[in-house]
C-alpha cells in the first residue's frame, strides 16, 4: 500500500535519509527502528509531506504523492502522530479532537455567518467522530478533562485518537510508547493491534525492542539514514549487520 | 461562590450586560463618561479583530493599529475630501481594510512566528509613515477634518455623543456575536488548531495559508470597522491615530482580558480604559501604578482575567461534579454556550 522508492533527504551536507526503498503492506504493523539520529522521524516527515524529499518517490495505493503538500497527503489518508504532540492544554479532550475530522468537511465563512444546515450537520459529524475515536482508544471517561489534567499515557492515546479522526488508511506513529511504563506500553501495543483489526495499516517508530519484537509484522532498520535491514522480527534479531550496527553496539537504544 | 461564578457563563449574564450597556448613558454622571465608554467600545471592536488572528489563530500581528488607521483614513478621506456620505464610506472602509489585509496577509503569512511579527511591525510602520508623509492624499501631519457623521433620523443626531454611543454599541454587539459564532464553529476550531502548531494542523489536513489568510482578513476588517467608527466619532484624525503604540495598547488589553477567549477583549479593553481614566489624576505618575499592576496580572494570570477564570471554573465544576458541569457540557454540546474557552 505504501511504496517508497530511493528516498533521499539532504539537510545541507547531511543525508538524513539516504536512498531508502521499502514497501509496507496494507493491514500490517510495520516498525522502523534504529539509533537516535538515524533518520526515522525524517522518514515519517517525508512520507507525510512535512518535508519534501531531495529525490525519490512515495507511492500510496498506486498514486505518486511525492509532490503533494502535507494537507493533501492527510486527505489522501495518511494520519500521523509526532514525537512530541502539542495538544491544546487548556481545552478539554473532546474539544481537542473535534477539529481532527475537519478535513472531511467543507463549511467556510459564509456557513458561519448564516449558520447553515451544512455547518450544523458537519459540526455534529465532527463531534460524533471525536466521540467515536475517543471510544476507540478507550478514553470515554476523560472526555471533559482538560488536556493539562490527564496522564502521559492518556495523552498518547489522545494523540492516536486525533490521527484517527482524520479517517486515515495508514497511520504513522512516532515513538508512541516513549515515556510510558511497561504495562501502559502493552496497552498501547494492544491498541495498535486493534487499529489493524479495524482495517488500518500501522507504521511506528519505536525504541522499545521487546515491544517491537512482539508486535511488528515487519521491521525496517535505519542507520545513518540508510536502510541496513528489513524483515520479520525473527530475521531482524538474527541479522548480523543489525546486531553489530545497532542491537549490539547501542545498549541504550536496545534496552 | 461557585454558583455566582457559573452564573457568569450563562446566557443570562450576557443579557444583563447588554441591559447595563443600554442604560449606561442614563446612569453616567456626565457626557464625558459616555464618550469614554463609546471609545472603549470602539477599541474593543478592534481588539476582537486582534483576537481572531492573534488569539485564535496564534499569529502576532503588529500591523493591527495600522489597519485601524487605514479604516479611519478611508472613511475620513472619502467623506471629507470626496464628499461621500457616511454609510457608503463606511462600507468602503471595510472593503479597503479587507482588501489591503488580503494583500498584506498573503505575503506576510508565509513567514512564521517572530518573522511574521517583525514583518507586520514594519507594515504597521509603513502605514504610519504614509499617513504622515503622503501629503497629497492624507494631508500629512495636518490630518483630516470635516469627517461626516452618519445621517441621523427623527430626533436622533449622530453628532451627539449618546446616539453615537448606541451606534457603537450595536456594532460591538454584532462584532461579539459573530466572534462567538466563529469561535464555536469548525472554522474557529481550525484557527485554533493552527495556533497549536503549524505541523500538527497540517497533518490534520488543514490548509494553512488559506485559513491564516482568512483569519487575517477578518481581523483587519474588524480593525477597519473600529477605525471607521472612530473617525465618525472624533471627526478629526491625524497620523498619530496610526501610531504603533496603539497596537501595543490593544495587545495589552487582549492579554489582560484573556487572549483567545470570547469576553476577554471586552473585559480587558473596558477595564483598562476605565482604570487609566480613574488614574488620570496621577498624570504621568499613573504608569508607576499601572505598570506593576500589569506585571502582577501577567505573572499570576497568564491567561488573562477571563482565561484564568474559565480554567478555574472548569476544574471546579468537574471536581465538584456539580450539575453545572453537566449543564456546561450540554451547552457546549448544543453549541449555544456564551463562552468558549477552546
Ligand atoms: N529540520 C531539520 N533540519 C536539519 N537537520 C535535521 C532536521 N531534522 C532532522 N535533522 C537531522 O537529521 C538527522 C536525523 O534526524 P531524525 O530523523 O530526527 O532522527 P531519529 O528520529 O531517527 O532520531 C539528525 O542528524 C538530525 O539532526
Ligand atoms: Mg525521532
Amino acid at each position: 500500500m505504501l511504496k517508497i522508492e530511493n528516498l533521499t533527504k539532504m539537510f545541507g551536507g547531511l543525508a538524513a535519509v539516504n536512498d531508502v526503498s521499502v514497501e509496507f503492506e496494507a493491514n500490517r504493523i510495520n516498525a522502523i527502528i534504529g539509533p537516535n539520529g538515524a533518520g526515522k522521524s525524517t522518514f515519517f516527515n517525508l512520507v507525510a509531506g512535512t518535508h519534501k524529499p531531495t529525490s525519490g518517490r512515495i507511492i500510496l495505493d498506486g498514486e505518486d504523492i511525492t509532490p503533494l503538500r502535507c494537507d493533501y497527503i492527510a486527505q489522501r489518508g495518511v494520519g500521523r502522530t509526532f514525537q512530541t504532540t502539542n495538544l491544546f492544554e487548556q481545552a478539554s479532550v473532546l474539544d481537542n479532537l473535534i477539529v481532527g475530522h475537519r478535513l472531511r468537511t467543507k463549511s467556510g465563512l459564509w456557513d458561519v455567518l448564516i449558520n447553515s444546515k451544512r455547518l450544523q450537520w458537519e459540526e455534529k459529524a465532527c463531534r460524533d467522530k471525536a466521540r467515536e475515536v475517543l471510544d476507540f482508544v478507550g478514553l470515554n471517561h476523560v472526555e471533559n478533562r482538560l488536556i493539562a489534567d490527564i496522564t502521559q499515557e492518556e495523552r498518547k492515546r489522545v494523540a492516536f485518537a486525533l490521527a484517527l479522526a482524520t479517517d486515515p488508511k495508514i497511520v504513522l506513529l512516532d515513538e508512541p510508547a516513549a515515556g510510558v511504563n511497561p504495562e501502559e506500553t502493552e496497552g498501547l501495543a494492544d491498541l495498535m493491534r486493534k487499529m489493524v483489526d479495524h482495517g488500518l495499516t500501522v507504521c511506528l517508530i519505536e525504541h522499545k525492542m521487546d515491544m517491537i519484537m512482539g508486535l511488528a509484522d515487519k521491521i525496517m532498520v535505519l542507520d545513518h539514514g540508510e536502510k541496513i535491514a528489513e524483515g520479520t522480527p525473527t530475521e531482524i534479531r538474527e541479522n548480523p549487520v543489525v546486531i553489530e550496527a545497532y542491537l549490539g553496539s547501542d545498549e541504550d537504544a536496545a534496552a | 461562590m461557585l454558583k455566582l461564578a457559573s452564573f457568569m457563563t450563562r446566557p443570562a449574564a450576557k443579557y444583563l450586560l447588554i441591559v447595563l450597556a443600554l442604560v449606561f448613558p442614563l446612569i453616567a454622571r456626565n457626557e464625558y463618561q459616555v464618550y469614554v465608554m463609546a471609545s472603549a467600545f470602539i477599541w474593543a471592536i478592534a481588539v476582537y479583530g486582534l483576537n481572531i488572528i492573534t488569539g485564535y489563530c496564534g499569529q502576532l500581528n503588529l500591523a493591527h493599529g495600522g489597519f485601524f488607521a487605514l479604516g479611519a483614513y478611508t472613511l475620513g478621506l472619502l467623506t471629507g475630501d470626496y464628499g461621500w456620505s457616511f454609510w457608503p464610506a463606511f462600507v468602503g472602509a471595510l472593503l479597503m481594510t479587507a482588501f489591503i489585509g488580503f494583500l498584506v496577509g498573503v505575503v506576510s503569512l508565509r513567514l512564521k512566528e517572530h518573522y511574521f511579527a517583525i514583518f507586520t511591525l514594519c507594515v504597521g510602520f509603513i502605514m504610519y509613515m504614509l499617513t504622515d508623509k503622503w501629503e497629497e492624499l492624507t494631508h500629512g501631519p495636518i490630518g483630516v477634518r470635516d469627517i461626516a457623521a452618519p445621517h441621523g433620523f427623527g430626533i436622533v443626531d449622530f453628532t451627539e455623543t449618546t446616539p453615537f454611543y448606541y451606534l457603537v454599541l450595536a456594532f460591538l454587539i454584532f462584532a461579539i456575536w459573530f466572534m462567538g459564532k466563529l469561535s464555536r464553529s469548525l472554522l474557529g476550531r481550525t484557527f485554533m488548531a493552527i495556533r497549536n502548531g503549524d505541523d500538527l494542523a497540517q497533518s490534520l489536513g488543514i490548509n494553512l495559508m488559506r485559513n491564516k489568510t482568512l483569519a487575517f482578513v477578518l481581523s483587519t476588517t474588524y480593525a477597519g470597522m473600529a477605525g471607521a467608527l472612530y473617525a465618525g466619532m472624533v471627526r478629526f484624525i491625524g497620523p498619530e491615530d496610526g501610531n504603533i503604540l496603539h497596537t501595543f495598547d490593544m495587545i495589552t488589553y487582549l492579554l489582560a482580558g484573556g487572549i483567545g477567549t470570547l469576553s476577554g477583549p471586552l473585559v480587558g479593553t473596558v477595564g483598562i480604559v476605565w482604570l487609566t481614566q480613574s488614574l488620570q489624576f496621577l498624570e504621568e505618575y499613573r504608569m508607576i501604578l499601572f505598570g506593576p499592576l500589569l506585571v502582577v496580572l501577567v505573572i499570576f494570570f497568564p491567561r488573562g482575567i477571563v482565561g484564568s477564570f474559565l480554567g478555574w471554573l472548569h476544574r471546579k465544576t468537574l471536581d465538584a461534579g456539580l450539575p453545572a458541569a453537566k449543564q456546561k457540557e450540554s451547552r457546549i454540546a448544543t453549541g449555544k454556550g456564551v463562552e468558549n474557552n477552546a
